[in-house]
């Protein structure tokens, strides 16, 4: 009887090519899928119907601001007023004002409220500046410290 | 003058660091991807503010509105002119009553491009009231570096 040898001396080479097909085209899929997304956030504002004409008599450490900001040509910027006085500073004297009325003071940040008032055409980057501008701050060191957090529109003006 | 005899085997070369590169790179992307884009729209070039920061938790109910720049709104795969969005409202708060929500835990965020007219987000936000909608998320991009 004829015995075969059952050890071969020869090595077994895996097939490679199939492996790398498939991992390049995972590698491409993933490559072309990839999005870089940018960080989103938000600024919250709660506006029930009811409360344009009857609000809850709340104790105001600080009185109510108004701020209107008008629309030039092209719905730009014109000018911005916190209680009917005009800040020729824009947004950053904006800020300033509020950190004055506002400072550290976690009761009175509680109880603020900022009503904007904007013309129709003003474009939208604008009242998320001035939002920005009254909500709060960055800190050096990246931290939110929130100066405003109620937040709310006046009622549309016309236009358009 | 003697001469090297050239070898007849066929040289191959060493796949190991590739492959191991290439898995790297896989593994890289597959973490990175995102599938939840459902939000993103490619039309809408949200404002930048510093403050822009995510939200700590996920909100309760939120419904997303993309508001283009000539003012149409876009709510999943509609998109309507701002005085025809009421039937959409009323659907998503149908589907709030069937699940058992109420109306008050939604949170409509604003998903507005930044040339919009402000007079359009006031009408959006009006409209929105006048179905239930009370409470208002107005997105915007993170600005870097200021």
């Amino acid at each position: 009887m004829k015995i075969r040898h059952q050890h071969q001396s020869e090595k077994i080479e895996l097939e490679m090519t199939p492996m790398i097909d498939i991992v390049f085209q995972l590698l491409i899929f993933f490559i072309m899928t990839f999005k870089i997304v940018d960080v989103e956030g938000d600024f919250n504002i709660k506006m029930p119907l009811a409360s344009v004409s009857s609000g809850e008599m709340e104790e105001e450490l600080v009185p109510p601001m108004k701020v209107r900001i008008t629309a030039g040509g092209g719905g730009q910027l014109a000018s911005v007023a916190l209680n009917g006085r005009t800040l020729f500073g824009g947004f950053d004297e904006l800020h300033t004002e509020m950190m004055n009325l506002i400072g550290d003071d976690a009761q009175i940040q509680e109880s603020a409220e900022v009503e904007f008032d904007c013309d129709y055409n003003l474009r939208y980057e604008n009242v998320i500046a001035a939002v920005s501008a009254v909500s709060g701050y960055r800190t050096d060191s990246g931290e939110v410290v929130k100066l405003v957090e109620k937040i709310k529109f006046a009622a549309p003006r016309p236009g358009g | 003058m003697r001469l090297a005899k050239k070898s007849s085997e066929i040289q191959e070369g060493d796949l190991t660091p590739m492959i191991d590169m290439t898995f790297q790179l896989i593994a890289f992307f597959m973490v990175l991807i995102n599938f939840s884009q459902n939000e993103a729209n490619e039309r809408i070039q949200l404002p930048q503010s510093e403050l822009a920061k995510p939200a700590e938790g996920p909100l309760d109910y939120p419904i997303t509105l993309h508001l283009t720049k000539e003012g149409s709104v876009i709510l999943s795969a509609d998109e309507v002119e701002i005085d025809a969005l009421r039937p959409l409202l009323v659907r998503e708060a149908n589907v709030m009553e069937l699940k058992g929500i109420p109306q008050s835990d939604a949170t409509i965020i604003i998903r507005a491009h930044k040339a919009t007219r402000t007079g359009k987000v006031q009408a959006l936000i009006k409209v929105c009231q006048d179905n239930g909608f009370e409470n208002f998320a107005l997105r915007a991009k993170e600005k870097k570096g200021f």
